[in-house]
């Protein structure tokens, strides 16, 4: 045992200091989803839409023609529409923290109507403080979720030290963590899970298969992520969303960081 | 089927040809069924492995409309039993005299009007569903207590239910409740292109995205004649060996954590979080998604500092490691562990580390090599204990050989193109194969007239040790049980697909 002691006080502290300094992320290199620039589409291209699997990209055909739509909530990041976009219009991109409240943030609008910024919701705050208790629910995920949810508590991350800790009871849950597209099977536990959490609580859709099913939507045995079975405060696309996106996302539902990512557009 | 020696036969000649493969060595990996065409009756096929460097034998049975059914096969080949239940709730196929006649994949309750992997089954239709008991070994005498642990459990946990016998400290029977998480993957192929099935097998296990897209890559390399280039093999190693270190670092962290060896857990987990951070800058994702492709690679990859990154954690690793293995708190709670005998991994079907673990020396990168693997030096590590720490021996040693892989495929990376065209055949069919980090996997990829694909089917390496771990917490203690579950390193995904 005491090898282990003098082990840990010789490897010295391994916790990154982000969010606390903008550059020690550490997701350098880690593609994110795909930046959109529509005024470079050209005319009756379908390419993107054509190898989108779980049909993030499409085509809406109105008065003025066809226009291309995109919803950041089902999209995988398998980055294969930048690879066959001719013109760029879609790019690979660094953009990860896709964390958001509204659903609606997380689908690509024309014209972005100025927000305001996220007003402080005084009843987290007043309920919460600071400090936030998590209940996972894994429900029907390919495990790439829960590998990166594990990463949290790596002394990387150390999620502890910003007041958040994964808890085993829904009892003492704040915060229920959903990953997967919500099979047959585990609709009712979920739900069960939800309903033995004390008020105030909140749901957050972590990773694209909760957030709309993505590639693993629908099918004889799975739900489309959490729509229509629970009302979800935060949706955290991603095919999976990095550890970094996770902390992310966390914050943003304390109001402690800012949301990036509004009508579909990245902002940072 | 292509990389396969197949035999066709009459649903009677079925356990006869079995019993043959079993005498002759063989070893049954996998059957599953399929429509070759809506409406009519399904084909049944057996999938087994003879020799090193021969072809896979495979036994091909075409069932007639008017019997639906086969003998079970499940009492003389018990490893066969999980499949037999999944073709009867899958496919709707009987298999009669089966020791476990239950539903497997699907729960009870779940109806479905006509068997989900049968094409006419409509693409988007939910299963109906109203939860029903389930059944459970019968139980005599006040003193035996019943504990149903899950689906929802501890921690970040994947969701599964195991139902505990026993009495105080002492587990008299174990019994998984598996599939809760069953997305019906298989179907989700048919009718797509190769080029986009390949983001579906990435997804079957997040872990194992490099092994399952690679085994299906193979399969349809195999199905269509394609050969890829040098190049793309050599990176092919480079990316399934980046897999396997950052699975079995996590897997020695998370022992760690059930063996409460905190600041070992912490060191594990850190490592692991260090190759999924190279993971990410040198292939944009930390899961190592989105480069595989039928034909070779969608993109080239620059790797020249790797092997310099590399070298600087290796000492840090080995250092780790050799601490492990001196360290008595922790490996007082592994040696004699979770016993697994050889004849048990072999009959149950125990896969990859477990086996090895068990004695059984067979590791698909050496006796029927992909990739690069022929060109490269390999040991396999067997150890012959059966227990968490044979285990984690074997996965120790499997660190070793990785890096050391890394370090030859880097070195003797050819220059050149990185992927072929690949152009699939109408009715094409082929075998694809991969040792994942957590054991066998098995891809069979039958493509149709339009060359999409018509069925895929998927025999992932945690099917096969969950169907073993049972027979190792029987007659064991409640204390052990999460050292035990942590030494298997399985994965729930993989296993309910």
């Amino acid at each position: 045992m005491p090898i282990w002691t003098l082990f840990g006080i010789k490897r010295g502290v391994a916790t990154s200091s982000w969010p606390g300094r903008e550059d020690a992320d550490v997701q350098t290199g880690v593609l994110g989803l795909p930046r959109f620039q529509p005024d470079r589409c050209q005319e009756h291209c379908r390419a993107c839409a054509d190898c989108c699997l779980p049909g993030a990209i499409g085509i809406e055909s109105g008065s003025s023609g066809e226009r291309l739509t995109l919803d950041y909530g089902k999209c995988i990041a398998c980055q294969l529409c930048t690879e066959v976009c001719p013109v760029d219009a879609l790019k690979k991109s660094s953009d990860w923290a896709f964390g958001v409240r509204k659903r609606e943030d997380l689908v690509w609008t024309e014209a972005l109507a100025s927000k305001p910024a996220q007003e402080l919701t005084a009843k987290i705050q007043s309920c919460f403080g600071r400090s936030l208790h998590i209940r996972h629910v894994d429900a029907g995920s390919c495990n790439g979720c829960e590998s990166e949810l594990q990463a949290l508590n790596n002394p990387y991350y150390n999620l502890h030290r910003l007041g958040i800790f994964f808890t085993p009871s829904p009892r003492f849950a704040d915060l229920l963590l959903v990953t997967g597209s919500v099979t047959y099977a585990m609709r009712e536990p979920l739900l069960e899970t939800y309903n033995a959490m004390p008020e105030p609580r909140w749901v957050m859709a972590m990773g694209t298969c909760a957030v709309s099913g993505g590639a693993t939507a629908g099918g004889y045995s799975c739900a489309h992520g959490l729509e229509g079975i629970l009302p979800v405060d935060m949706y955290v696309p991603g095919c999976p969303p990095n550890p970094a996106a996770m902390i992310h996302a966390l914050l943003v539902l304390l109001n402690r960081a800012a949301q990036l990512v509004h009508g579909g557009h990245y902002a940072k | 089927m292509r990389a396969t020696a197949e035999q066709i036969l009459r649903p009677d000649e079925v356990p006869q040809a079995c019993r043959q493969l079993a005498e002759d060595g063989a070893r049954l990996q996998m059957a599953y069924a399929w429509f070759p065409e809506p409406g009519e009756p399904p084909e049944v096929l057996y999938l087994a492995d003879r020799k090193p460097h021969e072809p896979f034998p495979l036994l091909r049975c075409r069932l007639s409309s008017t019997d639906q059914s086969l003998p079970s096969l499940a009492t003389r080949i018990p490893l066969l039993g999980w499949y037999e239940r999944e073709m009867m709730d899958l496919c709707g196929i009987t298999f009669h005299g089966h020791p476990e006649p239950y539903p497997l994949v699907l729960h009870e309750g779940a109806r479905a009007p006509i068997p989900p992997l049968d094409p006419r089954y409509p693409g988007d239709q939910l299963i109906p569903f109203s939860a029903e008991p389930w059944q459970l070994p019968p139980v005599e005498g006040g003193d035996v207590q019943v504990l149903p642990f899950g689906p929802v459990r501890g921690d970040v946990l994947e969701s599964a239910q195991i139902v505990f016998y026993y009495v105080g400290e002492a587990i008299l029977h174990c019994h998984p409740r598996l599939f809760f998480k069953h997305r019906g993957m298989e179907k989700r192929f048919e009718g797509l292109s190769p080029a986009l099935g390949v983001l579906l097998a990435e997804r079957i296990s997040g872990v194992d995205s490099v092994a399952h897209s690679l085994a299906f890559c193979q399969a349809v390399e195999t199905a269509c004649d394609c050969e890829i280039p040098e190049r793309a093999k050599y990176l092919r190693v480079v990316l399934a060996e980046m897999e396997r270190l950052y699975n079995h670092l996590h897997y020695l962290g998370h022992l760690c954590h059930t063996t409460t060896l905190k600041v070992g857990e912490a060191q594990g987990k850190l490592l692991a979080e260090q190759c999924k951070q190279l993971n990410g800058v040198f292939t944009g994702s930390r899961f190592l998604r989105g480069l595989l492709k039928p034909g070779g690679l969608r993109r080239d990859l620059d790797l020249e500092a790797l092997p310099h990154r590399l070298r600087r954690l290796e000492p840090e690793i080995m250092t780790y490691m050799q601490s492990l293995e001196t360290t008595n708190s922790h490996l007082d709670r592994l040696i004699t562990t979770g016993h697994l005998p050889q004849q048990t991994a072999f009959d149950e079907g125990a896969s990859g580390p477990i086996k090895r673990a068990s004695g059984i020396d067979r590791d698909l990168r050496c006796n029927h090599p992909y990739a690069a693997y022929d060109r490269l030096a390999m040991e396999i590590p067997v150890r012959t204990e059966g227990d968490a720490h044979a285990r984690a021996q074997v996965r120790m040693e499997e660190i070793n050989n990785s890096i050391s892989l890394l370090l030859q495929a880097l070195d003797d990376m050819p220059q050149g193109p990185v992927e072929a065209a690949l152009s699939a055949p109408p009715g094409a069919e082929g075998l694809g194969w991969c040792e994942g980090p957590r054991g066998s996997i098995y891809y069979c990829v039958h493509l149709d007239g339009a060359g999409k694909l018509a069925r895929v089917k998927v025999k992932s390496a945690s099917f096969s040790n969950w169907r073993v771990f049972p027979f190792t917490v029987h007659d064991t203690n409640m204390m052990d049980y999460a050292i035990n579950e942590a030494s298997f390193g399985l994965t729930m995904a993989g296993c309910d697909r």
